[in-house]
């Protein structure tokens, strides 16, 4: 297989593996068809078990599709023509999600979610196909199988059979109990570079992103230097939400009157999309940010045309941005006071308002506290 | 005068409701109208109405369901075709103030008034007749329980018509739940609705484990007791542990609401983490209140249809109550991303990775009781095989979300759709339709079209797949859930394919509905005159189908596992039925109104507190009230029957099971 080197992630090729991998269990599977010459390896097993009555050797059919018997080519070619198919579509929708991921941080949870999906599909493919071999091996209809009306316990099998997921679970533990330290989203990334300070507020239904030391401010807008660490300290105005930028990996809550911490990094320039996560009104899906991480000198260069602009985030214009509004165009602040993200956290400033009534003149009214908050 | 409520609450301006609301009401009226006409309401409110029996308060658990189950699946349809529809700048058809209703109500429904109601009546309808007793420990309970869980449902399909349904989600968190940021009277529907059926439950979970405590016939200890009393006796204890928690939780969001408290608020001290926390603690274990009375399905299914005993009962009696503990052990799981650090993260991830240990050995112990069997590939056993393969995929998926650092990827995404929709319909709904082929003709008294039965299934698992796999797929490409309109095109051609997916589950569901219909239009051809139409292993079996209302006229005498297989073989050895028993007078407890009274009052309550009509809400109380007090004094309890009829019955199903015993040793069916 061509590995695909579109996507140049600092990681494995594993997708060459997946349809490697593909291939692989085709093969098995007509392995499975020609059974070497009818052994039963759980009779074998259980033999001390049985009624006595010696089992006849049967020769279980090989599937058709899988054989290699001249007639049966065409349909053989056929059916690895569409699984290619199938598993170029699929991966296709490997691009732009989690599974392709930009920084570290992705790259990490990526790893270890491929790798928990390989060790599990290790145990479940075969216990699937085991349960559909059995059924279909003591079929009524199939005089040959022996019938064992009364066999109901084997020490043996009990043994396996509480072995195998407990086993599988605490190799699991493992990758659990690592994991969730080494990426624990409130750990700073190690990096000769300091890491950048952004502060997060999500409002309804926007996001607003406060740069304290260049003291300037974006709504639904995120730009940061690639090959630098991020330090996101995040809360919310109103609502739960999420912060999630699926290419730069972990998620975060953004809750009022908390403040969460997430660090993340983009190894290079992209341009991706973030987003809210969780739920948190009408104007939940239009809560897109754009993300775009650039070289260190495009950055600096958008802070200097970031501060030319006129509007200023002061305690009056972030009132007005903590109204409801839905579907809003990305635009920058050219200053922002710098204790606004700590005024918000602690609720020094009053949290955003719900629905305010229908009125068509929005601008300039009194802004409304709605009910009991 | 009456609160909120005015002529703006109906839905004028909104089509889709409007409409819905007026064709269920005709719909109503219409089947009100025949039944006035035909004269049946003195035969509905003697048989069904006023009914103590479990086996009729199971049919009616049933039917709720299944209509509720029709109404959550139109929600679903609209769900995937909005977001089909509404791609980059398209809108689709459903603003995001009707959307967000609709997949609230879908959740809402789906969980607690169809599924609930599904495996309630399941339990409802089988393990009295299980444990070789009569009926459940408290009858007229039971018969509060199932109209309490109308009523909730009543209170949702209202808000169709007057009003709104909740705009945040299935398990409304706060602060957008609270009155601030969801003034109207959405939240307050779903508050009332879940909290009055909530009761009900609550009574359900008490009766049956008091149920299986203390009444068992004979000789039943509790290792002799069959795997779906087992799970649906540890399913009971859930319910008794974890229900008060959602009661006391909605109580304080309700609190917040109409008083103005700051439990969950996001300012005077109120704390929105704790919401998390308590109704998680709820949540985990409701959705193993669903799937261990499944697993028990699927228990009974695959012994009788492999014509072996369970392999490893014991083994599997361990598992349920393993899982049943370690269920209420992690409900953090839900919300990972909340920030409480690795040490807790990881604490909770392993205690749920630890619970795919009982479900892998019930999987083990399934396939090791087809081997050396005569699997018999009827319908149930498609479901149930079809189960294996969508179940154990489906909790792989769940030990992905176990890990943490992975959760942090696919939290609430459409990842996380898939994944349990994968276990709720490959795990819950999948056995409910299992076991509805496999025990119909016991409710009933003729089995279902085979044909149709398969045509179903087949549908049901290639439309499930179809639907589900392409949400796996964008979950992984970063789409999150709960989305009214798709800004990302390149997640469209996925979520066409999941169109085509409904597409296929709604002609399952065609499939099933005619099932039925061809099935009563031949039912004479079907029908099951012995009572034992599977060749059956438990005391159920026993029994004519449909059962008689006292089940058993002299309760069975159980020797070893599986009670009524032992009864048959010693028949077929001895070729003869045991000998008539000496039949006594049999005691069963009178018919009560009150359980749809009290409902009926405390649909009002909930409207009137919904609608903040404060003296309709009073009287409702007091109304409501005065029925549990007259109750409460009522001096007629039971009423016998006398010993003629027992007699009578009885020798019919001897009579009856005669020619069985001679069509069983001329066919040799058993070894």
């Amino acid at each position: 297989m061509i590995c695909m080197r579109r996507f140049t992630a600092s990681g494995p090729c594993w997708r060459t593996w997946l349809a490697d991998d593909v291939n692989q269990r085709l093969i098995s599977l007509s392995f499975l068809g020609r059974n070497v010459h009818g052994w039963d390896p759980f009779l074998a097993a259980m033999r001390s078990n049985t009624l006595g009555t010696p089992r006849k050797i049967v020769n279980y059919p090989a599937p058709r599709i899988a054989s290699f018997k001249d007639g049966a080519m065409l349909s053989r070619t056929r059916l690895q023509l569409v699984v290619l198919a199938a598993a170029a579509l699929g991966l296709s929708a490997c691009q732009g999600g989690v599974l392709d991921p930009l920084g570290p941080v992705g790259a990490d949870d990526a790893t270890i979610l491929i790798d928990a999906t390989v060790i599990m599909l290790a145990i479940i493919v075969p216990t699937i196909l085991l349960a559909f071999w059995m059924a279909w091996r003591y079929r009524a209809s199939n005089t040959k199988a022996e019938y064992l009306p009364n066999w109901s316990y084997s020490g043996r099998i009990e043994a396996v059979v509480w072995s195998i997921p407990i086993l599988t679970i605490m190799f699991i533990g493992g990758v659990i109990w690592i994991g969730s330290y080494k990426l624990d989203p409130f750990k700073p990334l190690p990096s000769s570079k300091p890491a950048l300070e952004v502060q997060v507020v999500s409002l309804d239904w926007k996001w607003l992103f406060i740069y304290p030391r260049e003291g300037i401010a974006t709504v639904n807008q995120l730009v940061v230097p690639a090959g630098t660490p991020v330090h996101f300290s995040i809360t919310s105005a109103s609502v739960f939400n999420v912060f999630f930028v699926p290419r730069l990996g972990s998620m975060i809550y953004a809750m009022p009157g908390m403040v969460s911490q997430l660090n993340l990094k983009a190894d290079r320039p992209a341009v991706m999309f973030g987003q809210s996560s969780h739920f948190s009104g009408d104007g939940f899906s239009d809560m897109q940010f754009q993300v775009r991480s650039v070289p260190d000198a495009e950055y600096v260069a958008w802070i200097q045309s970031a501060k030319s602009g006129g509007k200023v985030l002061d305690r009056a214009a972030y009132t007005q941005l903590a109204r409801q509004s839905q579907n809003v165009k990305p635009y920058t602040y050219a200053s922002a006071d710098p204790n606004l993200f700590d005024a918000v956290a602690m609720q020094h400033v009053p949290p955003g308002p719900g629905p305010e009534p229908e009125n068509p003149s929005h601008a300039g009214r009194e802004v409304s506290t709605g009910g009991h908050d | 005068m009456f609160g909120k409520l005015d002529w703006s609450a109906i839905p004028i301006s909104q089509p889709i409701p409007l409409i819905t609301s007026i064709v269920i009401i005709l719909v109503m009226l219409g089947v009100l109208g025949v039944v006035t006409v035909k004269g049946w309401w003195p035969y509905l409110w003697r048989e069904w109405i006023t009914t103590v029996d479990h086996k009729r308060i199971g049919i009616m658990y049933g039917l709720l369901g299944v209509v509720m189950l029709v109404r959550g699946f139109a929600d679903a349809i609209m769900m995937r075709t909005q977001q089909a529809a509404a791609i980059g700048e398209a809108q689709g058809y459903l603003p995001p103030e009707h959307y967000n209703q609709i997949f609230s109500a879908h959740g809402t429904i789906m969980i607690f008034f169809a599924a609930m109601p599904l495996v309630i009546g399941f339990m409802n309808f089988l393990v009295p007749l299980q444990l070789g007793v009569r009926d459940v420990a408290f009858p007229t309970l039971n018969s509060v329980s199932f109209w309490l869980t109308a009523s909730g449902a009543l209170l949702v399909n209202a808000s169709l018509f007057l009003g709104e349904f909740a705009r945040t989600g299935w398990l409304p968190y706060p602060p957008l739940s609270e009155a601030t940021y969801s003034p109207g009277v959405g939240v307050d529907y779903y508050l009332w609705a879940i909290q009055i059926s909530g009761i009900g439950t609550l009574m359900t979970g008490i009766n049956f484990v008091t149920t299986v405590l203390k009444m068992r016939c004979p000789g039943m200890s509790y290792l002799r007791m069959p795997m779906f009393t087992w799970t649906a006796f540890a399913s009971s204890l859930i319910i008794v542990a974890v229900f008060p928690i959602l009661t006391a939780t909605l109580a304080m969001l309700t609190l917040d609401r109409y008083v103005g408290w700051h439990y969950f608020t996001n300012t005077a001290g109120g704390n929105p983490m704790m919401f998390m926390n308590l109704i998680w603690a709820w949540g985990h274990p409701e959705v193993y209140i669903l799937v261990l009375p499944a697993f028990g399905i699927f228990s009974e299914i695959f012994s009788t249809f492999s014509g072996k005993p369970l392999f490893g009962y014991r083994s599997m009696v361990a598992a349920t109550l393993f899982i049943c503990i370690v269920a209420m052990m992690t409900w953090l799981h839900h919300f990972f991303t909340m920030g409480a650090g690795a040490a807790v993260n990881t604490a909770f991830g392993i205690s749920t990775s630890v619970i795919a240990v009982g479900t892998g050995v019930k999987i083990y112990n399934w396939i090791f009781t087809m081997y050396g069997g005569r699997v018999r590939l009827t319908v149930p056993m498609l479901w149930s095989l079809g189960f294996v393969f969508t179940f154990v995929i489906g909790g792989m998926t769940g030990v992905l979300l176990a890990v943490p650092p992975a959760d942090f990827l696919v939290h609430n995404s459409m990842f996380l759709v898939a994944h349990f929709h994968n276990v709720i319909v490959g795990g819950v709904v999948f056995a409910l339709f299992a076991g509805l082929e496999f025990w119909f003709p016991k409710a009933f008294g003729f089995r279902l079209h085979e044909g149709w039965g398969k045509a179903a299934f087949w549908c049901a698992f290639f439309g499930f797949w179809v639907t589900f796999t392409p949400l796996y797929i964008v979950g992984l490409m970063g789409m999150t859930r709960r989305l009214q309109h798709v800004v990302v095109s390149a997640w469209a051609p996925w979520l066409y394919i999941s169109v085509v997916g409904i597409v296929i589950l709604i002609l399952g569901a065609i499939a099933q509905v005619i099932q039925l219909l061809v099935s009563i239009r031949d039912r004479e051809k079907l029908r099951d005159l012995t009572g034992d139409p599977w060749d059956g292993r438990s005391l159920e079996w026993a029994t004519p189908s449909p059962p008689p209302f006292f089940n058993f006229a002299v309760m069975p005498n159980v020797e070893g596992e599986e009670p009524y297989w032992g009864i048959k073989l010693r028949a077929v050895e001895t070729q003869q039925l045991s000998p008539e028993p000496a039949y006594e007078p049999i005691e069963m407890p009178v018919n009560s109104p009150v359980g749809f009274y009290t409902a009926f009052f405390a649909s009002v309550f909930g409207f009137a507190m919904i609608w903040y009509i404060w003296w309709l809400a009073i009287l409702a109380l007091v109304a409501a009230y005065a029925g549990f007090a007259w109750f409460a004094w009522r001096d007629v309890h039971e009423f016998e029957v006398p010993v003629e009829e027992v007699a009578r019955v009885d020798r019919a199903r001897r009579a009856a099971r005669e020619v069985f015993l001679t069509q069983l040793s001329s066919q040799e069916v058993l070894p």
